[in-house]
């Protein structure tokens, strides 16, 4: 249905910019191609070729891929929207989306901008602000003292009154030091003694807070709506409670094992909360919750929140198309009573991160993407393509992946169960750890908090596995049914196409074909010696181990699938295989192994000369310590590189003179750029 | 109502009839004790065949492999599984040369492999040296080998690689392997001529390329060589040290380093063998060959009935029976095969059929040549030179028929006219011997005198002028006559003695190993592959452009 005028004074919105980029653009859009209202995309130099640009009715290049000179410059979005006429600016998540100064020049300009009136953004963008505002409406907040009276008999009473556990802080304090917690009265005096004793020593200041201390709190949000009629409604909560990096990556709806009666309260504080405000809109009020399901205020986020999509699926509502209906003036399409909660949903984000490297981001080119069948029951929220590029100018996240499920075990099962079919190669992802993850019993048992990873470190890293020796000869199979492949297309295409000498059976003349593979796996290299069987299978030999390999590539839906049989056990896998990388996705696993690259390709060519370094992703180089002519060591410092918030200290591959320096300092290197030529010493009398 | 049923009917019945008769072959009784008892001779025979093959392929003893690989370099059958393309097949030329030839040597495959099979796309005739068996020396028939895969890419026209490792003529023999026209020298003869008519011709050197050998890659279009490797000089350090006393390690003196940058004698640099051959494979690609196949292609099927039915169907006994047109119908396309003039001159089976889409003429033994026979097999030689089709002869033969009347009917200008045909007849002949080959027949049918393109043996056949026991009687009763024309006694114990070494002998002699060894044919191949070497043959000869046939004179 179109958005129609409202009853009360709304304006009709048939055109909207959405000043965004990337899935949340992409997810506006589709609502809005729904409801029949035309989409106006703004990008960056980085995104002209991006999906969200292709998925617009019309599109608008705005600058420089620097998100400064973009998606947050105020006026250039601002001219785009008068330029394109249209109604309304949805600001999606993050860059503009709580930006009061964007709120008032969209009111001073008459163009709807969809989200909260300035005033609720500026109210709940201040910490202390919104914690006074909340308390006042009767929304439980963390308890705490701040006052100057330091004496014990204060502080203690203050902790009586705040109730125990308590923290005791050092108001200078920072890092943990001059931090002690309280677990009852009877240990106050001393802990508090203690953390004045090492304030004094650190900060030469031993002023004191007491706060309320919750041990292993869960995050837990609950989304709430506004209208422009001071009505406003909540559609329940969402647990975020497992995060890396203070970062969510797994969210569910509705928050495991909280009971009605907590949901209920959870949900009236929230309103409350929105209404003290006078909330318009999609907000999100966070709260932290204690093991006894005791509840206390955060923030409140004045945006439609990445997670939103959990929300959703349990309400059956579209929260983009309320959004949109509620920045035309429309009343709340559903009252509080109509909202009803069905089943449980689970959202993961994928991101192009290194989760065995501290969850490093990562950005670098999407080489193969597959991913599950969509459906009514499973959602695929991305802004990305195979072949697209992360890049490195913005968030790393790749998709989000949505599943409901008619109870928790049910969607969690089908998260898992489409996760492994999530299969990106080109850089690194944390699809791994997100199966790991979501298939710890813990986490199946609902029992998330926000220390959850690094309580359960060891079990969620584990240690990295050798590739079996079954995984090996199917590496091996794909490789030679690969082969076949490329050997049927060249013969299909010659001029004499029948030729027995373009099959790929290996024929020999009363021996049988033998030849020995170099598969890589990790640093570990393994011989694979291949056998052509006259019946076509293959015997495979494998550290003295004799395997009989058969199989068959099937090609569906742009995929290569391998289907294998090993020894008369037979699997099937997702095949991919780029950059000298063999990649087989299956239900249980991802394995992949590489092929060394021979010696006379790697970096060392007959003219004698060597390789060098090379950069590890996009970025700029901040530092160059090395100039023509220097004698390095293996390990000596060559460059400093800034990527991805990082710096990247580029090392000297091997001894040797530095033969050419290919970048200033200040210059952009794009990934696996040649960054410095190194000529081996020993190399050079070659 | 006809034309109401012609959609029910299946596209181009007529067609479809058509096709159906044109196949021949029956199913066999695989019970029957014969099927039983011929299947299990010719597996064994075939199983020998494998395993005698397997060990050459080791080449050298276990010692010479693990020093050869041990500087780094790959054994000479990896080098040319590398050089090829990957998986694709090899069709290796006779491996059982030198087998029992120099006594108490042993010269696995000659010390050198040759053999065609694609690079990059291109068929190509591979000669690799293997360094392994006696330093890569040429023994006479080391030599021999090598020429006659010269000769096979010169008549088809196909790019030359030599994967080069030898120490040159081996001394002691150097009789046999230096002067005469088809020595060491015909090799460098061979890659000018070749190189003369657009038959490319590339070397790498990856191992030593000594005196007279260093002309392969001098003599080379383009070659390799491979650093601390390959050397090539005319002289080695010590000869060097004898006649000037200069005192040079073999990398000054020829190494990559010398040739690539000072001599110019080679053109491409290498760091490894796997790299020489990466390069070698850039070559070809870089050769601009196109295969032109001047006949026409279709799409090829499977025989009806697997090719290892052969082993059931022939057996190891030559006296016995079978008809070819079972052996033909496991080895043709679809198993169909469009006989010609098939109720004349029976004992001679001829017709037109497909092996891999490529069109071939049969020409099948079964049973004794007549006049009739050999007039037909003339015809049908004509009919395919007329028409560019390439003739595959199935050779099992004892002779023509002998005897007073056959004589008088001139059946030996009926197998003159036949011996004219096979002699002149210019399209692609392959030869397979899978019985016997005995006299005349052998010149009938497209023997190793009458130039075929390709000649395999199954392990079965035997090759001789006459069969052992004929030559034995023969010898017998000549001697029975002259003793008796100097009134002597001839006693049986004198003729079992007399004839019996002749049969022992003509039975070695007539043996396929005895013949493979001496290079008088391109290999002994296992019957249930005849079908594939065929193919592969096919594709080869194809390489080369038909020159016309013209025919001597046919005595009427």
């Amino acid at each position: 249905t179109p958005v129609r005028f409202s009853s009360v004074g709304g304006r009709r919105i048939e055109k909207v910019l959405i000043a965004n980029r990337g899935e949340i653009a992409c997810r506006v859009m589709r609502t809005a191609k729904k409801m029949g209202v035309r989409s106006v995309a703004v990008y960056s130099e980085a995104d002209k070729h991006s999906m969200h640009v292709a998925l617009a009715d019309e599109a608008y290049h705005i600058g420089p891929a620097a998100s400064q000179q973009s998606y947050l410059s105020m006026k250039k979005i601002m001219a785009i929207a008068k330029k394109s006429t249209a109604q309304a600016i949805h600001p999606g998540y993050g860059f503009l989306s709580e930006n009061t100064e964007f709120a008032e020049l969209c009111k001073q300009e008459g163009i709807i901008f969809i989200g909260p009136p300035s005033s609720a953004i500026r109210d709940m963008g201040i910490k202390s602000t919104s914690k006074h505002i909340m308390a006042a409406a009767g929304v439980p907040i963390i308890e705490g003292y701040h006052g100057d009276d330091q004496s014990n008999q204060k502080l203690k009473e203050e902790a009586k009154r705040i109730g125990y556990p308590v923290m005791i802080k050092a108001v200078r304090g920072g890092g943990g030091k001059g931090m002690r917690i309280a677990r009852t009265e009877a240990d106050f005096l001393d802990q508090l003694e203690s953390a004045r004793r090492e304030a004094r020593k650190s900060f030469n200041d031993d002023a004191m807070l007491v706060e309320k201390f919750v041990e292993n709190p869960r995050h837990v949000e609950v989304q709430v709506f506004g209208d422009q009629h001071g009505n406003a409604v909540y559609l329940f909560e969402r647990d975020c409670s497992v995060q890396r990096r203070h970062q969510k990556i797994i969210e569910e709806a509705p928050g495991p094992g909280i009971k009605p009666e907590v949901r209920r309260r959870l949900g009236e504080a929230a309103v409350r909360a929105a209404k003290a405000v006078k909330y318009v809109g999609a907000g999100t009020v966070e709260f932290i919750m204690d093991a006894d399901h005791n509840f206390y205020f955060m923030e409140m986020n004045t945006r439609l929140q990445v997670e939103h999509p959990v929300t959703e699926m349990i309400t059956g509502t579209d929260l983009v198309e309320w959004q949109l209906r509620i920045a035309a003036g429309e009343k709340l399409p559903l009252s509080q009573d109509e909202i009803s909660l069905d089943g449980h949903s689970f959202e993961a984000r994928i991101y192009a991160e290194d989760p065995s490297n501290d969850f490093l981001p990562g950005a670098g080119p999407l080489l193969h993407l597959s991913t599950p069948e969509p459906n009514d029951f499973i959602r695929i929220e991305t802004g990305v393509r195979q072949g697209d590029e992360v890049s490195v100018h913005y968030d790393p996240m790749i998709a989000k992946l949505v599943v409901w499920g008619e109870d928790r075990s049910a969607a969690l099962q089908k998260l898992r169960y489409c996760l492994r079919q999530y299969n990106i190669v080109g850089l690194s992802t944390n699809i791994d750890f997100l199966l790991s993850l979501s298939g710890h019993p813990e986490f199946e048992a609902g029992k998330v908090d926000t220390s959850f990873i690094a309580r359960h470190h060891s079990q969620l890293f584990p240690p990295s596995r050798k590739v079996s020796k079954e995984g090996l000869c199917q590496a091996a199979l794909g490789l030679l049914l690969q082969e076949k492949a490329v050997t049927k297309e060249f013969k299909l295409h010659s001029n004499d196409p029948y030729s027995p000498f373009a099959s790929s059976t290996g024929s020999r003349i009363n021996i049988l074909h033998t030849r020995t593979l170099v598969l890589q796996d990790g640093e570990n290299k393994v011989e694979v010696y291949i056998s052509y069987n006259r019946d076509g299978t293959y015997s495979v030999k494998i550290e003295g181990e004799i395997f009989c390999v058969s199989g068959s590539l099937i090609y569906k839906d742009g995929s290569s699938f391998l289907n294998c049989s090993v020894n008369g056990v037979t699997s099937t896998s997702k095949l991919v295989i780029l950059n000298n990388t063999v990649h087989l996705f299956s239900m249980e696993c991802h394995e992949q192994v590489t092929i060394p690259v021979p010696k006379f390709l790697a970096g060392v060519s007959s003219t004698g000369s060597q390789g060098g370094a090379v950069a590890p992703m996009t970025g700029t180089i901040e530092k160059v310590f090395v100039k023509e002519g220097d004698e390095v060591k293996v390990g000596d410092p060559l460059m400093v590189m800034i990527a991805m918030k990082m710096e990247h200290t580029i090392r000297a591959p091997k001894a040797g003179v530095i033969k050419k320096v290919f970048f200033k300092e200040g210059s952009q290197a794009s990934r696996h750029a040649a960054l410095i030529e190194l000529e081996e010493k020993n190399a050079v009398s070659d | 109502l006809l034309r109401g049923s012609r959609t029910l009917i299946p596209a181009l019945p007529r067609l479809y009839h058509g096709d159906s008769v044109a196949a021949i072959g029956s199913q066999f009784d695989y019970n029957s004790a014969l099927f039983q008892e011929n299947y299990e001779r010719m597996n064994a025979l075939v199983t020998q065949l494998k395993e005698r093959a397997e060990k050459i392929r080791l080449g050298g003893g276990e010692k010479a492999r693990a020093l050869h690989t041990s500087r780094g370099k790959l054994l000479p059958r990896e080098r040319i599984d590398r050089l090829l393309d990957p998986g694709s097949p090899f069709l290796e030329f006779s491996q059982f040369a030198a087998y029992e030839l120099y006594g108490n040597e042993e010269v696995p495959a000659g010390g050198i492999i040759t053999g065609i099979g694609r690079v990059s796309g291109v068929e190509c005739v591979i000669v690799a040296n293997d360094a392994t068996v006696k330093g890569g020396t040429y023994y006479p028939i080391t030599v021999k080998k090598h020429l006659r895969a010269q000769e096979i890419a010169q008549q088809n026209s196909l790019p030359c690689i030599y994967l080069v490792d030898s120490g040159g003529a081996n001394l002691p023999r150097q009789a046999d392997v230096f002067p005469d026209r088809d020595h060491f020298g015909r090799i460098f003869f061979n890659q000018a001529r070749m190189s003369s008519k657009g038959i490319s011709q590339v070397a790498v050197v990856m191992g030593s390329c000594t005196a007279g050998g260093a002309y392969v890659p001098a003599m080379a279009d383009e070659s390799i060589i491979v650093k601390n490797q390959g050397t090539i000089f005319l002289g080695g350090p010590p000869l060097v040290k004898a006649a000037t006393g200069e005192e040079v390690s073999a990398e000054d003196l020829g190494g990559a380093d010398l040739h690539c940058r000072r001599s110019g004698v080679t053109d491409h640099y290498a760091i490894d063998d796997n790299h020489a051959l990466h390069l070698a494979r850039k070559i070809v690609r870089n050769l601009n060959y196109v295969k032109k196949v001047n006949v026409s292609i279709e799409q090829p099927e499977e025989p009806l009935f697997p090719t290892d039915e052969i082993y059931g169907i022939v057996g190891d006994n030559l006296k016995r029976n079978f008809d070819i047109r079972e052996v033909i119908a496991r080895v043709v396309d679809g198993s169909k095969f469009d006989e010609f003039k098939a109720l004349y001159g029976d004992t001679l089976v001829t017709g037109f059929a497909r092996i891999f889409g490529y069109p071939v003429g049969i020409i099948g033994n079964n049973g004794v040549l007549f006049s009739e026979s050999a007039k037909k097999g003339t015809h049908f030689i004509q009919l395919c030179c007329q028409r560019n089709i390439p003739l595959i002869f199935l050779q099992n033969i004892t002779g023509f028929m002998v005897g007073r009347e056959y004589e008088a009917g001139g059946i030996a200008k009926d197998g003159a006219k036949m011996v004219t045909a096979v002699a002149c007849a210019n399209v692609p002949k392959i030869t397979v011997i899978i019985g016997g080959s005995y006299g005349a027949g052998n010149y009938g049918m497209c023997g190793r005198a009458y130039g075929p393109r390709f000649l395999y043996m199954w392990p079965n056949a035997r090759i001789s002028v006459m069969g052992g026991e004929q030559a034995a009687t023969v010898l017998a009763t000549i001697t029975k006559d002259q003793k008796a024309r100097e009134g002597k006694q001839f006693s049986l114990e004198e003729e079992t003695a007399l004839k019996e070494p002749i049969i022992a002998r003509f039975e070695e002699e007539g043996s396929p190993y005895y013949s493979s060894a001496r290079l008088w044919d391109d290999g002994i191949i296992d019957p249930a592959d005849t079908r594939l070497v065929l193919g592969l043959s096919l594709s080869s000869a194809l390489n080369a452009p038909t020159e016309e046939t013209h025919f001597g004179v046919f005595r009427m």
